[in-house]
């Protein structure tokens, strides 16, 4: 309790509490319909190319946020497109986008002499890097998410479920998938400065892996889900700050214990249903 | 007036058609089998009806007041996962999001349309199971309940009794067939013909790069070549003079 005062006497950690408990309410809510349609490598992709388009924006001397937002939504619809579209393989086109995209961010800030960019930020992120603009995308992206997965619930579903079955039901698939694209790009763009570009995919991954151990119906997922991710977010901050450990990092940790408990449980579970 | 019907239907996938000039009609009531070898295009007309797939030449047709999304449909093979974390409730209650507009929730008498579907199908005892810990008989019930839930006119089977036992499958036909007595007309994909000329009223038999397919009831069916060559029996003939 006393750490937890301590950090919310400081501006900046406030800000990246605020930014880092929205992002993850998102991407846990995001990630259960990513991940169980096999999209969550689209996630990973989409990290990689936020890299490169902030390193770009860094060298040319650019706003960050306004080069990298709009170049990962194309991104995200690209990948989209390539996924559902059976003829090119949806993983290697994902391979092939953020590797590339990785090596185009590392060239420019390589050849960028004089201009003073710190990788390991953008890699693994941090916590000053988070700005008052910042917090404003989140909270209308997390007002957009929320939205969305209230108003939506139903045919979110359907989508997730049965692809085909909801387009014979007459919705319109391609303009959720759109939706959920978007805005997942958006979370991961501002996740990434909190997370670093190479672990903010976890916040989308790991949430929804580790209540489908325990939980059995879609919405009991989803909000576990949701749970999970902001809970095991302040604790990483927590821990982050007294630790003094880097705060993406931290909070992976504590997603990759909560994964444990959560296995651990559902096998406990069906194995006492059995006998 | 016809429920649907089509007029020199074709469909092809790039470049290959896989039907071409497809001529048939369903009515209110009616209960059509489509049979025909793997590869003949069954699922793909299916998808057709369905507004899956563009067709590239012909029309197809819906009378009666029937929208094209109010067709109940059971897939031959799901796009959902095996692993699927949903109750069957969940499920079930899928297939009524098309008779709703943007009210975010379901409403009491979808509810109730969805219990009785779980009802009819003997899924009341699995009602809270995840779908993912049935069996592939059980899943395939819980997905014709949906299938029940998104309609009140038209039923479109693709197989939907692959991976059954013989008791289940029996069970499911005769469903299926209370079903079409009850007024929704039913249109079923099998590979069993001898379930298709027990059932069936109409039979729309297809055939691999052929031409011409035979749409007719199931005593025109008993009656042509095409069934001696199907259930085996004159085969020889058959496959000499080719198509009916
Ligand atoms: N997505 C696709 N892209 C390209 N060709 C396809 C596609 N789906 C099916 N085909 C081809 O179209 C033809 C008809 O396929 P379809 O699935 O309609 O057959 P079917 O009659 O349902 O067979 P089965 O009895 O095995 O279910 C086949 O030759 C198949 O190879
Ligand atoms: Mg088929």
């Amino acid at each position: 309790m006393e750490i937890l005062k301590e950090m919310l006497s400081a501006p900046i950690l406030v800000r990246a509490l605020i930014v880092g408990i929205l992002v993850s309410l998102c991407a846990a809510l995001l990630g259960v319909s990513l991940v169980l349609k096999r999209y969550s490598m689209i996630g990973d992709g989409l990290s990689h190319v936020g890299f490169g388009a902030l390193a770009i924006a860094a060298v040319m001397n650019l706003a960050p946020m306004a080069v990298a937002i709009p170049v990962v939504i194309l991104a995200a619809f690209l990948l989209l497109r390539l996924s559902s579209n059976s003829k090119i393989k949806g993983d290697s086109a994902i391979a092939l986008i953020s590797t590339g995209a990785l090596a185009i961010g590392v060239m420019a800030v390589s050849m960028s002499h004089g201009v003073n960019i710190d990788l390991n930020s953008y890699l693994f992120g941090s916590i000053v890097s988070v700005s008052g603009g910042d917090v404003v995308i989140s909270v209308i992206l997390a007002c957009a998410v929320l939205l969305m997965f209230i108003f939506f619930y139903t045919k979110i579903f359907a989508i997730t479920f049965d692809e085909s079955f909801a387009k014979a039901t007459g919705i319109n698939v391609n303009l959720y998938n759109m939706l959920i694209a978007l805005l997942t790009a958006v979370t991961i763009v501002i996740g990434m400065r909190l997370m670093g570009s190479m672990l903010i995919s976890s916040l989308i991954i790991f949430p929804a892996l580790s209540s489908m151990r325990v939980f059995k119906s879609f919405k009991s997922v989803t909000i576990c889900s949701a749970v999970i991710s902001v809970v095991t977010f302040v604790i990483g901050m927590i821990i982050s700050y007294a630790a003094d450990t880097p705060c993406g990092a931290s909070i992976v940790c504590v997603n990759i214990a909560a994964f444990a408990g959560f296995f651990i449980a559902g096998a406990l579970l069906s194995r006492s249903k059995k006998s | 007036m016809a429920l649907i019907r089509t007029e020199k239907l074709t469909l092809s996938y790039e470049n290959m058609t896989v039907i071409e000039n497809l001529d048939f009609e369903v009515k209110s009531g009616d209960y059509l089998c489509i049979v025909g070898e793997n590869g003949s295009g069954k699922s793909t007309l299916v998808k057709a009806l369905l507004g899956l797939k563009k067709p590239v030449g012909g029309l197809i047709e819906f009378g009666d007041g029937l929208l094209q999304k109010e067709i109940g449909y059971l897939p031959q093979q799901t796009s959902a996962q095996r692993d699927f974390p949903a109750s069957v409730s969940e499920v079930v209650i899928s297939g009524c999001l098309n008779s709703r507009g943007i009210r975010p929730f379901y409403s009491a008498k979808e509810r109730k349309k969805a219990s009785e579907n779980i009802k009819l199908l003997g899924l009341s005892d699995l009602k809270n199971r995840s779908y993912r810990e049935l069996s592939g008989g059980q899943q395939q019930r819980v997905l014709l309940a949906r299938a029940l839930c998104a309609t009140k006119k038209l039923l479109l089977l693709d197989e939907p009794v692959t991976g059954l036992d013989p008791m289940v499958t029996a069970e499911m036909y005769e469903l299926i067939s209370k079903i079409n007595k009850s007024g929704v007309t039913v249109i079923m994909v099998t590979h069993d013909i001898s379930a298709a000329i027990r059932y069936a009223s109409h039979i729309l038999c297809m055939r691999e790069g052929a031409e011409e397919h035979f749409f007719g009831t199931t005593e025109e069916f008993l009656k042509s070549d095409m069934s001696n060559f199907l259930t085996g029996s004159k085969r020889e003939r058959s496959a000499e003079n080719g198509d009916t």
